[in-house]
């Protein structure tokens, strides 16, 4: 065994790019971050101390994989061109509900050179394993969505493809297949089409008497909230090439956050053992849930096509237009939601009706409804709660995932109830939170025992001062009298976003990652949560490096390839740095142990101490690997019956204020400026946790004002790149971000807690609580409030005054 | 998707004679120019398989933008941005406004002026500015050349007074005398990239008396074509801009419009807007 | 008189290279970049002109290449993100965005660089940067980050 692949003197020259190490990294000094000062609480100096002896996290590393991605090196799925491939498309159901006749094959395309692909050929299941195996890869006797697979076709030309799905037709029977695609109609059906009333699931959450409260309150108020679906337009679409060669292997690579999502879909589609499955991901555009379970279905696809090719690799990447007519987007909503006041501003019921549209066939429907009622009631002491939630089945294109998941629907609700509700007491939106915001000890409606030491009242404090609200409010009035055609509005938003999965889900994922010292690398990290921009990997760098008091250039991210690394779960639910990084900590942990037993290593050790007890390590026993497997803190308890106990391990915090101007010669609202403050625990890398923010932010915008997928009898309609209008980069305000710490106490690595959907929640109840603000309390409960929108609400103010 | 290459085919020509006897022996042949539209209208499958004319091969056809005592020509292969950056073309306002809103720099670049007029999109930019500035179109064939104006150009959604053997082989706008004042406001539901949801162009010359002297006014994506307003221009010619007058053209306005419900906006919100943008128009006019 | 054609020999300058290629006339400038010449840093995320993923430099000046039909590129001169490192190390502007956080994903990236690196050369040609990067959009940074890259650019010039 040589020790001869790093010299030590390598290790002390950081900043050097090493020409076998794909990283490079520059360190920021502190000074240079946006980290604020924490509010005043107890443990602020141990806060202070403890920022001192961090050397890699805290501090802001740039992008590890950025050179390749600036460069446009990066090898997204489209750029891989395998020689001698075939190209896949998928033929679909033009009608949303029915039988199954034919599927006619039209002359003018020579279909003897294609490869053909029907549900019968499925070896295993023809199910596309899920939360609830129910979604068929391909329909085989009945459709239940316009668009829903029916068989597939591949071919070596890519453009014959093309020409020739525009020449199938499908029959389909629809005598007898009543169809019904929004929430009110599946409510008002006098037909089932699943269970006993179209309904998926159920939840409901009930704390106190609220009967008792609603006799109590000095004001009630009530109102319907409505959120459309949402596309994610990921830059670049779903794809995936798979190949299911001679020997029994099947091998997928593709655009995906769920690498071993994919890979258990293919062991059941196919039958086959776990170690016949390949799937690797490729550099990914863009994913934001639209990526999670999708791909399953995709490389099921795919790999079917190959293995009726005899074994001939197949690709499939989706255009635009099929992307955007066929792929999941984000569950409409439909919530009514009343809350009782003292006439002091004090919350003393609350009663909330969310509701959710699933589609068609339940993909993760249920966690996106969980995880909308349970986000449904706001940061708030509300000592009676009766909170009720069911997901519906049309037949709709299915709905899935997307950063948020159920909070961004549920919070629209709760939040503009609250800035309604300010209106009519006649406070400020602020003043009105702030008589009722939780604090350590409080519980929420489920239960859950406020643990740390939160102080929201500082985190709204800040975000108000940085935007100035007092004297915008007194500005803004001034200008609304002066001007007829523009006014101008301010409000905000509290909110929390639980990190991980809900309740006892992540005991269940049971995710394992691990950490390896090998001859080639100093430090591996082997995980499958996947890097799609969010910095994940440079987090568990850094996590992995202040562990090991290695440099980041000395640890490497091994490539997710289910061959290569084990199941850390998902890269979702803001819970890869909370949940993964605290695996990687602790797996670092573990090796650092057992350098420290067997190779000498000593208690106190810097960068080079840790190389030479690997080194010794290494010669005397060969590879080092500790895997370390996810195991919930000891309070962590959960009930699903009740749906109480500990819903997430850990909750960031953020307070939107959104200001606006209202044109009214056309009705559109722009936002003229935006501030977020978050807590979110320990930055692993501030910069990075800021960009999250930032982004969300924007997406968010995109949700409240621009984004509209028009659903005409289940489906998508606009399914034009040019008719899905999200923001560009002159549609949006800089969105200014500050990060406050409340005292640590989570389970996060080095106390760091899940970020990624946060952002997500605030920005459409404070932009429609400005909109009300600018326009004398006319609020607009629909997302998205398109100009149109806009136009009708104030018409029907207009007609109602008259 | 990618189009089936197949059932297309291209020509390129070498001369302007030669792109007018191409289209006199097949009418059906497509003059391409720009091309922004191509792939999409191919994607979209409303191409036949079809021949193009590469109207970009061909050595005749110049690009830069010509000014001269009356007029400035658009020659048929001068781009948005060559208006755009040309410090004598830009001085005609409602072009330069024109031009920033249409698509994004990138494509600005690409897409032509004669394109935009023949491709007879509702929601035009170009045509729109045109339209309001007079503009008359120089028809070529294998017969000649022969002039036609723009705002009689248009018959019917796409349809166009010109036969498929005659190509726009040029583009002339008048000088605008002095005093007009001017408006160009495209609505779309962003700031940029975006198709328009309504569109007006205006000019208006105010006599001594306060009175209107001459306007012009076009409307984009509430008709079947680029539309000229003439009804609501026959109604404020010699009329002082009072709040009745005002009231009064806008219903003139709404009668001559025919917006409808896509997915990009719908008729109510169309009708509404577009009346603001003239009533905004009209009340900027108004002398101080 | 000219028949109508579906084969040419195109010649293209790409990224100081001449190539030579015979394509069908209709083939995209795209494809021709990515299938033809492997030259994959160019991005298609609609195919209709919209995202501006596939930004390249035509002639030195910005266009997208999903719309451009390969018989009408002729003679000219193209960069693309490949071109901008071409010596092995990065520009200034895809130095900036490296270290200023303007990539996150990365797919939007090329096409960003390539309006960017034309604007800071060219900052009249756009009313101001938001009009100049509005034809590339980005679904992940919400832009900020993409502005701070271009004025550290402008400002190391």
């Amino acid at each position: 065994m040589s020790s001869q692949r790093f010299s030590f003197q390598k290790l002390r020259k950081i900043g050097k790019l090493s020409e076998n190490k794909k990283c490079h990294q520059k360190i920021w000094p502190d000074g240079g971050l946006k980290m604020s000062e924490p509010a005043v609480k107890p443990g602020e100096r141990e806060q202070a101390e403890e920022k001192e002896r961090l050397e890699f996290v805290g501090k802001s590393l740039t992008r590890r994989e950025g050179v390749p991605k600036v460069k446009g090196e990066a090898e997204y799925v489209d750029d891989i061109q395998p020689e001698d491939c075939l190209y896949g498309r998928t033929i679909r159901s033009p009608e949303p509900r029915g039988k199954i006749k034919n599927i006619e094959f039209k002359d003018g395309i020579p279909w003897d050179e294609f490869v053909i692909a029907y549900p019968q050929d499925i070896p295993g299941e023809n199910i596309c394993a899920m939360i609830k195996n129910e979604i068929p890869f391909l329909a085989e006797d009945e459709v239940k969505y316009p668009g829903e697979p029916i068989a597939l076709i591949a071919h070596k030309d890519e453009r014959l493809v093309d020409k020739a799905i525009e020449h199938v037709e499908v029959e389909i029977e629809i005598d007898g297949y009543p169809a019904f695609f929004t929430i009110d109609e599946a409510r008002e059906a006098d037909f089932s089409q699943y269970g006993e009333d179209n309904v998926l699931c159920a939840y409901d959450i009930t704390d106190g008497d609220v009967d008792a409260g609603f006799a109590e309150a000095d004001l009630i108020v009530e109102n319907t909230y409505r959120t459309q679906a949402q596309e994610h337009l990921y830059i670049e679409p779903n794809g995936v090439i798979a190949t299911y060669d001679e020997s029994g292997k099947i091998t997928i690579k593709g655009s995906l956050q769920c690498p071993y999502y994919v890979h258990g879909a293919m062991v059941h589609m196919f039958d086959v053992d776990e170690d016949s499955v390949r799937v690797i991901q490729t550099t990914t555009g863009g994913a934001f849930g639209g990526k999670e379970d999708y791909p399953s279905l995709l490389a099921g696809h795919a790999a079917l096509l190959s293995m009726k090719a005899g074994g001939r690799t197949v690709k499939m990447v989706y255009n635009r237009e099929e992307d955007l007519l066929a792929t999941t987007k984000r569950h409409p909503s439909l919530t009514t939601a009343k809350a009782g006041f003292t006439e002091e501003g004090e919350l003393v019921a609350l009663d909330v009706d969310f509701a959710l549209n699933g589609g068609a066939y339940p993909t993760l429907t249920s966690t996106v409804l969980s995880r909308g009622i349970l986000h449904s009631f706001g940061p708030y002491r509300c000592p009676n709660a009766d909170l009720r939630a069911k997901a519906y089945m049309t037949n709709s294109t299915p709905f899935a995932a997307f950063r948020g998941f159920g909070a961004p629907q549920s919070i629209f609700a709760i939040e503009l109830l609250m800035n309604e509700a300010a209106h009519e007491l006649g406070l400020d939106p602020a003043e009105l939170r702030r008589r009722n915001f939780l604090q350590k000890g409080d519980s929420m409606p489920t239960g859950q025992v406020i643990k740390e030491d939160i102080d929201l009242e500082a985190l709204m404090d800040r975000a108000l001062e940085k935007i100035d609200y007092e004297a915008k409010k007194k500005e803004f009035s001034r200008f609304n009298r002066e001007n007829e055609y523009r006014k101008k509005g301010i409000s905000l938003a509290t909110f929390f976003h639980g990190s991980g999965f809900t309740g006892k889900g992540e005991e269940e994922l049971a995710s394992r990652a691990a950490v390896r010292i090998t001859e080639e690398n100093p430090l591996e990290i082997l995980v499958a949560n996947v890097e799609y921009g969010q910095g994940i990997h440079t987090g568990f760098t850094q996590i992995a490096s202040e562990t090991c008091k290695l440099p980041p250039h000395c640890v490497e991210v091994l490539e997710q390839d289910t061959d290569k690394v084990p199941d850390s779960g998902p890269t979702v639910a803001s819970r890869s740095t909370m949940i993964v990084g605290r695996l990687v900590q602790d797996a670092c942990q573990a090796i650092v142990e057992e350098l420290q037993e067997k190779a000498g290593l000593s208690e106190n050790f810097d960068a080079d101490d840790f190389q030479e007890a690997a080194d010794r390590y290494l010669e005397n026993y060969g590879e080092l690997r500790k895997e370390v497997q996810h195991e919930d803190p000891p309070d962590a308890r959960w009930d699903e019956e009740t749906y109480t106990g500990s819903a997430y391990s850990g909750y960031a915090w953020s307070c939107d204020v959104a200001e606006v101007e209202v044109d009214l010669v056309d009705y559109r609202t722009r936002i003229t400026n935006f501030v977020s403050t978050v807590e979110a625990g320990r930055l692993i890398n501030p910069e990075m946790a800021e960009a999250q923010i930032e982004g969300g932010v924007v997406q968010a915008i995109g949700f409240s004002l621009y984004e509209n997928v028009i659903m005409e009898e289940g489906v998508m309609k606009n399914n034009q790149y040019a008719d899905y209008i999200i923001p560009t980069a002159a549609d949006v305000p800089e969105v200014d971000v500050e990060f406050l710490q409340f005292p640590y106490d989570n389970y996060g690595p080095y106390f760091a807690k899940g970020i990624g959907e946060l952002p997500f929640d605030g920005p459409a109840p404070a932009i429609a609580g400005a909109v009300a603000d600018a326009l004398d309390g006319l609020f607009v409960t629909k997302v998205p409030l398109l100009p149109e929108t806009l136009l009708d609400a104030l018409e029907a103010r207009d007609e109602a005054k008259l | 998707m990618k189009p089936y290459l197949e059932d297309y085919a291209v020509i390129n020509p070498d001369s302007e004679r030669e792109v007018a006897e191409i289209l006199a022996d097949d009418p059906e042949v497509i003059p391409l120019a720009g091309g922004t539209d191509l792939f999409v209208s191919l994607k979209n499958g409303v191409l036949p398989p079809s021949a193009f004319l590469n109207m970009k091969s061909c050595p005749d056809f110049e690009k830069e933008p010509e000014l001269t005592d009356s007029e400035l020509i658009l020659e048929p292969l001068t781009t948005i941005s060559d208006v755009r950056y040309d410090e004598d073309a830009n001085r005609f306002r409602l072009l330069y406004e024109a031009c920033k809103n249409l698509s994004v720099i990138s494509i600005q670049n690409l897409a032509t002026w004669a394109g935009n007029v023949a491709n007879a999109s509702p929601c035009a930019n170009g045509a729109a500015a045109l339209m309001a500035y007079d503009a008359t179109l120089e028809l070529a064939g294998v017969e000649g050349t022969r002039e036609v104006k723009l705002t009689q150009f248009y018959r019917g959604y796409k349809e166009l007074k010109m036969e498929k053997e005659e190509y726009i082989r040029r583009i002339k706008v008048p000088r605008p005398e002095p005093g007009w004042k001017e408006y160009y406001r495209d609505v779309g539901p962003r700031e940029y990239q975006a198709i328009s949801k309504t569109l007006l162009a205006g000019r208006i010359q105010l006599g001594r008396g306060e009175e209107v002297n001459d306007v012009r006014l076009v409307a984009g994506s509430v008709y079947p074509h680029t539309l000229k307003l003439r009804q609501t221009e026959d109604y404020l010619r010699g009329r002082e801009l009072t709040e009745e007058t005002i009231d009064a053209a806008c219903e003139k306005l709404q009668e001559e419009i025919q917006p409808v419900d896509d997915v990009r906006s719908n008729r109510q919100y169309r009708r509404r807007v577009t009346e603001n943008m003239l009533r905004e128009f009209l009340q900027e006019s108004r002398p101080l | 008189m000219k028949e109508p054609v579906k084969e040419q020999t195109v010649e293209l300058t790409v990224n100081g290279d001449n190539y030579e290629i015979n394509v069908h006339p209709l083939k995209r400038l795209l494809d021709v970049l990515r299938e033809d010449l492997k030259l994959t840093g160019t991005k298609e995320g609609c195919g209709e002109g919209e995202c501006g993923a596939c930004t390249i430099h035509f002639d030195g000046e910005p266009a997208l290449a999903c719309m451009i039909p390969v018989c009408q590129a002729d003679g000219a001169e193209i960069t693309t993100i490949e071109g901008l490192s071409s010596d092995g190390r990065l520009s200034l502007v895809q130095e900036a965005f490296h270290q200023e956080g303007g990539t996150q994903c990365g797919i939007c990236t090329p096409g960003m660089i390539m309006s960017a690196t034309y604007y800071i050369d060219n900052p009249d040609s756009a009313e101001n940067m938001r009009e100049a990067l509005a034809g590339n959009q980005c679904r992940c940074t919400g832009y900020k980050r993409i502005f701070d890259s271009v004025e550290e650019a402008f400002k190391n010039k």
